[in-house]
């Protein structure tokens, strides 16, 4: 198990399915975290490799990624596998907190959930 | 439906009708005469011992476009004022800055039926029109900005009267616009490499002219076009402490130019221009060599920007103005740059009494109202500048009674007693003279033969008071001037009765006027140039501009 | 047709070409846009299929029955939906709140405190000679920004991406980042110490400037801050990065105060990188229609906006609607979990091109038009610069504005019994 900070955001791939989200483009676009090199080797994780990311508001199984960060920064796509985590706190802003929620992340056998059984799980 | 309005006491300057009793006829939205309407199938309104007047002309207040609605944005606090909560008809908020709702409510309770929107930046016209748009009530049009436009300063540099002429034709007819607005010209452009111009004679950065060829090309080109409107011109050095002889020199550039139907140089919100002194402690007011000049001339105008005490927000196309504005009050400060036409900026205000400046600042306006022919000057606050427009009976109130301001005088800053010759002046204008300057002339100025006045054929835009001309002592009564027309008993639009007893009760659409002068110019030879300067633009010459179809309720003037 | 506008981020690039179903000139983002998709077929009731009439009726008695309905989305529809959007929501005396309250809303907050000094993408394109990207990365979210207005636009006086130094101030090195001439990477959550270090060097305070802040070296700092000194215009372009982090509001707002320290010996300006096409009118269009640009509350007759209180967000948490109207948006993808779950448990009409998760859970569905291609609109550039949307296409699907239409309508007529 790592720690980290979660940072969400757009991506290319995010945008241009955003509009056909029943669709296993969007799942793909979405459904995944970004580590560092240092990060990913510590879990020894591998292309494919799910893992489970809990924070104190929820937790969610994406896939593993490696990606040009620093080490204990990771990167969701947003949309709802980074909504599963991320601090619903708007400190009176009406702005929840999409980015910088400290997280665990462990790698897991469980299965990464469909964006529709992710709305039957809240 | 006809309307028969019974025994008032109308005041009809344009018509030289002085206080007389009188019935007045309404069809089909214009005024007409007793012969064109079946008298038994009018609904009567008894105007008994009544004022009857045409609805006010606001011929310069910033109403609609991105400029009120960043104030809006940046000032909740301006929002929180409730007017209205909504019913049959909207919700209204607003304490100076308004909603499009209330602002179209409040000008016809006032017995207001125009407002022109006196600054649109050309790219966002298209904004300026879906708020104008959402402005029920009144009739309205919007002045474009060309002071610190390069395709103007381009034409005026090659000194090709021709292709400016075009430019301008193009250019009103892409915004639907209604006339040439400049803004500090040239002093916006150097606002863009931190500068600002501070005479006629300053060099505008990156191009070999001057705002004094800026002004008198704009002149030379909208009299050559024979625009409704002539040149609605924002001086340089607004806000500044001795700027009244810029202003001055400026009012001498129509010199050269005349008009037979009306002034060719219109100075707007002329006490912002009306400083002496040589910075703000020994600031002191110019506004009697103001006066002095444009009664001299014929061809000038200009309208007040009366501040009045209380909250106000600042915003004008003057940018580097309002930045300096921003540094003098600390006050938070809004600013847009806007491709290559010009720019604006945003910052609020509150006018106080004992602030020395600020009492300076309305005992100018005031002397200006005073001390100007009634037939050159119109009433404005500027509206938000320098402050609501709803305040407008206050201004008219004060220029007709010396005793209101003496009254008032007790209230401010002693400076102003040194400072200005407002307490000196015994002038009491007379509630024609005010009818006037807040109708006939505004509309005259502006080149809207229908409005403004009574006569047969005239728009039936009409607004009855609680106020017998023939009874009222307006040098005493005072307070019952002020309260009589602030409130209409009836405000009538388009021959539709919208405001009774101070209240709506109908809500209509106005017109928004626009000038179309394209049949007279090479728009040919001029389209290289445009097409050339659309590579300093970020979006697609083809897709700049507002077509009629997109605006509820387009008025086309035709000129040339 | 040439010249066609597209609807899909905050550049509103108006220079596509579209012909027999194709569009050319335009981004991934864009041609994804105008691509072919899945639609929802038919206006549906409780999953089954409906006529517009009828689903247009079952959303009237849904609003008119609900105590304190949300309305909420309006950032990718048009003005003139907008307004009658704004209009509905003060007659059924509910909630409007749009997009940006989970997006640039505290750059709103900001504008609240200290304003906006900014100029169009224009002004950038003509003359910025440093462009800041702070927590924004437009390679991904705004493709086409940086060729048409920022990065390597060629304007009046810049004319070549050799005479433009371009700054990347993020805390992970995005595609932007990578083509920056200057990439100073901050720790999470420390963009408004990074600011007020900048601040303090130009202020002449560098003493008070340790030698790191917010993992960024002191060496940089005064770096960047020279950088700043000696532009003759620049402009910080600011992203999520800073509006949904720690700060927030605050940030900007030091941002925006960093900005006007330096009009005081040159030209700056700071603008937000709003993300969908019409986020902007969906503020613009209620702030003039009823004083305020989002978290509006009128359910005593008139507006009011607090945030904290009329947040999309906050209201589902509080569990403060008892029906909503989601429209051209999704908030079952985008809004936290909290906040999706009282959305599982009221009344939900949708009115949307797509189907998306929101559709998973509406009780009322309504397709619509695309604007930008099926439907011509009003819709606002990120800067505020107007642009008219083009139809190219026919179809039988009905536009935002006349499904609001004849809903508000429908509700006058329910309201008049």
């Amino acid at each position: 198990m790592i720690e980290v900070e979660i940072v969400t955001g757009r991506t290319l791939d995010q945008g241009a399915t955003v509009e056909e989200k029943l669709t296993e483009e969007y799942f793909k676009a979405v459904s995944y975290i970004e580590l560092s090199e240092d990060d990913y080797g510590a879990l020894n994780l591998k292309d494919g490799d799910r893992v489970k990311v809990k924070t104190a508001f929820g937790e969610v199984v994406v896939f593993a990624k490696k990606a040009d960060l620093p080490k204990g920064v990771a990167f969701m796509p947003m949309g709802p596998y980074a909504n599963a985590v991320i601090d619903p706190d708007t400190d009176g802003t009406g702005m929840p907190r999409f980015k910088g929620v400290k997280a665990k992340v462990e790698k897991t056998e469980e299965k990464v959930l469909s964006v529709k059984e992710l709305l039957e799980a809240i | 439906m006809a309307i028969h309005i019974k025994n008032g006491i109308v005041i009809d300057p344009k018509n030289k009708i002085k206080a007389e009793k009188m019935d007045l006829f309404i069809k089909d939205g214009k005024i007409v005469d007793e012969k064109a309407v079946k008298k038994e199938e009018c609904q009567v309104i008894d105007a008994t011992n009544k004022l009857v007047v045409a609805g006010g002309v606001d011929m310069h207040a910033h109403i609609a476009g991105s400029k009120i609605n960043t104030g809006r944005t940046m000032r909740p606090e301006e929002m929180r004022v409730v007017r209205r909560v909504a019913d049959t008809f909207r919700a209204a908020v607003g304490r100076v800055l308004l909603t499009a709702p209330a602002i179209g409510y409040e000008y016809a309770k006032m017995g207001y039926t125009v407002s022109f929107e006196a600054a649109q930046p050309p790219i966002g016209a298209l904004h300026t029109h879906e708020e104008l748009d959402a402005i029920p009530m009144i009739d309205k049009a919007a002045l474009p900005v060309f002071g610190n436009w390069h395709l103007v300063f381009k034409f005026v540099e090659e000194k090709n009267i021709e292709k400016l002429k075009a430019f301008i034709a193009w250019a009103i007819e892409r915004t639907k616009g209604f006339g040439v607005k400049a803004v500090n010209p040239g002093g916006v452009e150097a606002w863009m490499y931190g500068k600002n111009v501070r005479s006629l004679d300053d060099q505008v950065p990156g191009f070999n002219i001057t705002p004094r060829e800026i002004i008198t090309s704009l002149i030379q080109a909208t009299e050559e076009l024979k625009l409704p409107h002539s040149v609605h011109l924002h001086c340089n050095n607004l806000g500044v402490p001795g700027n009244y002889q810029t202003t001055i020199e400026t009012i001498k550039l129509a010199s050269k130019f005349s008009n037979s139907k009306r002034q060719v140089l219109h100075v707007t919100h002329v006490q912002f221009n009306s400083y002496a002194g040589s910075s703000w402690r020994d600031a002191a007011s110019g506004a009697a060599e103001i006066a002095k000049v444009v009664n001299s001339i014929d061809n000038v105008t200009i309208d007040m920007g009366q501040p009045i005490f209380g909250h106000a927000t600042a915003m004008t196309g003057d940018a580097p103005f309002q930045f300096t504005l921003h540094r003098l009050t600390g006050a938070k400060w809004s600013n847009k740059d806007s491709e290559v036409e010009g720019g604006a900026g945003i910052v609020p205000l509150v006018y106080l009494p004992n602030n020395p400046v600020h009492a300076l600042q309305w005992a100018i306006g005031l002397e200006l109202g005073l001390l100007i022919d009634s037939n050159k000057v119109v009433l404005t606050t500027d509206y938000p500048n320098g402050g609501p427009f709803t305040e407008y009976p206050y201004v008219m109130a004060m220029l007709m009674s010396r005793k209101m301001r003496e009254k008032e005088l007790q209230k401010v800053s002693p400076y102003v007693q040194k400072a200005t010759g407002l307490a000196a002046i015994d002038k009491e204008k007379t509630l024609e003279e005010l009818i006037h300057m807040t109708r006939s002339l505004p509309a005259k100025i502006l080149g809207l033969e229908n409005k403004g006045h009574l006569g047969i054929g005239a728009d039936a835009d009409v607004a009855i008071y609680d106020l017998n001309p023939l009874d009222v002592d307006t040098s005493n009564e005072f307070e019952k001037v002020y309260k009589a027309l602030k409130t209409a008993v009836y405000t009538i639009k388009g021959g539709e009765i919208i405001v009774k007893n101070g209240e709506l009760v109908k809500e209509v659409w106005g017109r928004t006027y626009w000038v179309d002068a394209r049949s007279k110019v090479d728009l040919e030879a001029v389209m290289p140039d445009i097409e050339n300067y659309f590579q300093y633009y970020s979006i697609e010459l083809q897709n700049y501009g507002v077509e009629e179809s997109w605006i509820r309720m387009p008025e086309r003037i035709v000129v040339g | 047709m040439v010249n066609v506008v597209c609807t899909f981020c905050g550049s509103v690039c108006d220079d596509g070409e579209y012909e027999n179903g194709k569009i050319k000139k335009l981004c991934r983002l864009g041609s994804a846009k105008f691509a072919e998709k899945e639609r929802i077929k038919s206006p549906m009731v409780d999953g089954k299929e409906v006529s517009y009439e009828e689903a247009i009726q079952k959303a009237a008695e849904i609003l008119v029955n609900a105590k304190k309905p949300l309305l909420y989305g309006w950032a990718s529809t048009a003005n003139e939906a907008i307004r009658l959007g704004v209009i509905l929501t003060e007659k059924v005396r509910g909630i409007y709140d749009q997009c940006a309250s989970v997006c640039h809303a505290p750059g709103t907050l900001a504008v609240i405190e200290e304003g906006l000094p900014g100029g169009t993408l224009g002004s950038i394109k003509n003359r910025a000679d440093v462009v800041v990207f702070w927590g924004a990365n437009p390679m991904e979210a705004h493709p086409r920004h940086g060729i048409r207005y920022s990065i390597s636009a060629k304007g009046l006086l810049i004319k070549d991406r050799k005479n433009r130094k371009i700054v990347v101030v993020d805390v992970r090195k995005t595609r932007t980042a990578k083509n920056a001439d200057l990439f100073v990477q901050v720790k999470p959550g420390y963009d408004y110490a990074v600011i007020t270090a900048l601040r303090s060097i130009i202020n002449g305070n560098l003493d008070a400037v340790p030698e790191e802040v917010g993992g960024v070296k002191k060496e940089q700092l005064v770096q960047l801050a020279d950088i700043m000194k000696n532009a003759k215009y620049g402009a910080i372009l600011y992203g999520l990065g800073v509006t949904q982090s720690r700060g927030r509001d605050r940030t900007i707002e030091n941002a925006v105060k960093l900005v006007q320290l330096l009009n005081r010996t040159t030209r700056w300006i700071i603008w937000p990188m709003r993300g969908h096409y019409n986020v902007v009118g969906a503020g613009e269009v209620p702030a003039w229609e009823v004083g305020y640009q989002y978290a509006i509350d009128f359910s005593r007759g008139y507006p009011r906006f607090s945030p904290n209180e009329f947040a999309a967000v906050e209201v589902l948490k509080r569990k403060d609607c008892d029906a909503a109207l989601i429209i051209a948006s999704d908030p079952v993808a985008h809004f936290p979990k909290a906040a999706v779950k009282h959305l599982k448990e009221i009344p939900v009409i949708q009115i949307d091109p797509f189907p998306n998760m929101t559709t998973l859970l509406a009780k009322v569905v309504i397709p619509s038009a695309i604007y930008g291609i099926e439907a011509e609109g009003t819709a606002y550039r990120m800067d505020c610069i107007p642009l008219r949307l083009k139809k190219v296409v026919e179809t039988k699907y009905w536009s935002d504005e006349k499904i609001l239409a004849e809903i508000l309508k429908k509700v006058e007529e329910l309201k008049k019994g």
